[in-house]
């Protein structure tokens, strides 16, 4: 049987396997990082209160400008600033570091050699958080919609989205193929 | 009226209680996969596979689909886990 299948796959086994070529791997590493820099929390003010610090308080946390940060740390609540902000205080550098953590694992899996890459199930779900969050960003950066195929089909060829709007459609596929791997029986 | 009354619960076999006056809502989006969806209520809520479908469908189709009910801290912690998954969730007053 042919191997050229590419992305996830759960094994006869029950192991889930990513296989990508070495040029994806550098892909996804770069994407990987370049994220890791978006959404790694601001260094810990020296000045801020140790003990909210230690159970992840931000009493700086603010509503972010970038849209790709708005949508992966969105208020809390449609209609109340105040909450909303209060809420974020307490949530957004866990969620940050909680991301941030989950690429560096997606990252480290990447490190073995070769092109078929063994997961285990705590790997594999850090991987699905990380592809979401790529692709809310990717998403963002392109505006996209859900007709997305159809704008696809629509960009002038030499419209420089062009490329990142393929990366995008590459990690829907792998989303997806993880996605089908990791969904609950029943 | 039936209509948003019924789109405000979907668990009509649930009864809402007076202490459980807090809702989150998922709103819909561009990016996030249908499955993944239906893996996150699946995963996170436990809800069967049914379930999970319809309010994955009613997120898609109506823009937004209440998805929990309980007291404010609840809803914050169910907010912050669907903010963690990266859906987009707001809580809101049950009114």
């Amino acid at each position: 049987m042919s191997t050229e299948v590419h992305g996830f796959t759960r094994t006869l086994t029950g192991r889930i396997v990513l296989r990508v070529d070495v040029v994806e791997k550098g892909l996804l590493n770069t994407l990987l990082e370049q994220m890791i820099d978006l959404v790694a929390p601001a260094e810990a003010d020296p000045d801020a209160d140790p003990l909210a610090a230690l159970i992840g308080i931000d009493v700086h946390a603010e509503r972010p400008d970038d849209p790709a940060l708005v949508r992966m740390f969105p208020d809390a609540y449609a209609d109340d600033p105040e909450a909303s902000a209060e809420f974020r205080r307490y949530t957004e550098r866990g969620l940050r570091e909680a991301k941030v953590v989950a690429a560096k694992t997606a990252i480290a899996t990447l490190a073995s050699s070769g092109e078929k890459v063994t997961l285990s199930e705590d790997q594999a779900r850090a991987w699905l958080t990380s592809l979401t969050d790529l692709r809310l960003t990717i998403g963002s950066r392109l505006d996209v919609t859900e007709d997305n195929h159809e704008m696809l089909a629509n960009l002038p060829e030499d419209d420089p989205r062009g490329g990142l709007f393929h990366v995008y459609d590459w990690l829907t596929y792998l989303a997806e193929s993880l996605v089908r791997c990791l969904m609950p029986k029943g | 009226m039936t209509a948003p009354t019924e789109l405000e619960r979907p668990d009509t076999d649930e009864v809402v209680e007076l202490d459980r006056p807090w809702i989150t809502i998922v709103w819909n989006d561009p990016v996030n996969l249908m499955s993944y969806v239906t893996y996150v209520f699946m995963t996170y809520f436990k809800y069967p596979r049914e379930k999970s479908e319809q309010l994955m469908m009613q997120v898609h189709e109506e823009g937004r689909a209440v998805v929990s009910n309980g007291t404010r801290e609840e809803m914050e912690r169910d907010v912050g886990a669907m903010h963690s998954y990266g859906l987009w969730a707001t809580m809101a007053k049950d009114e």
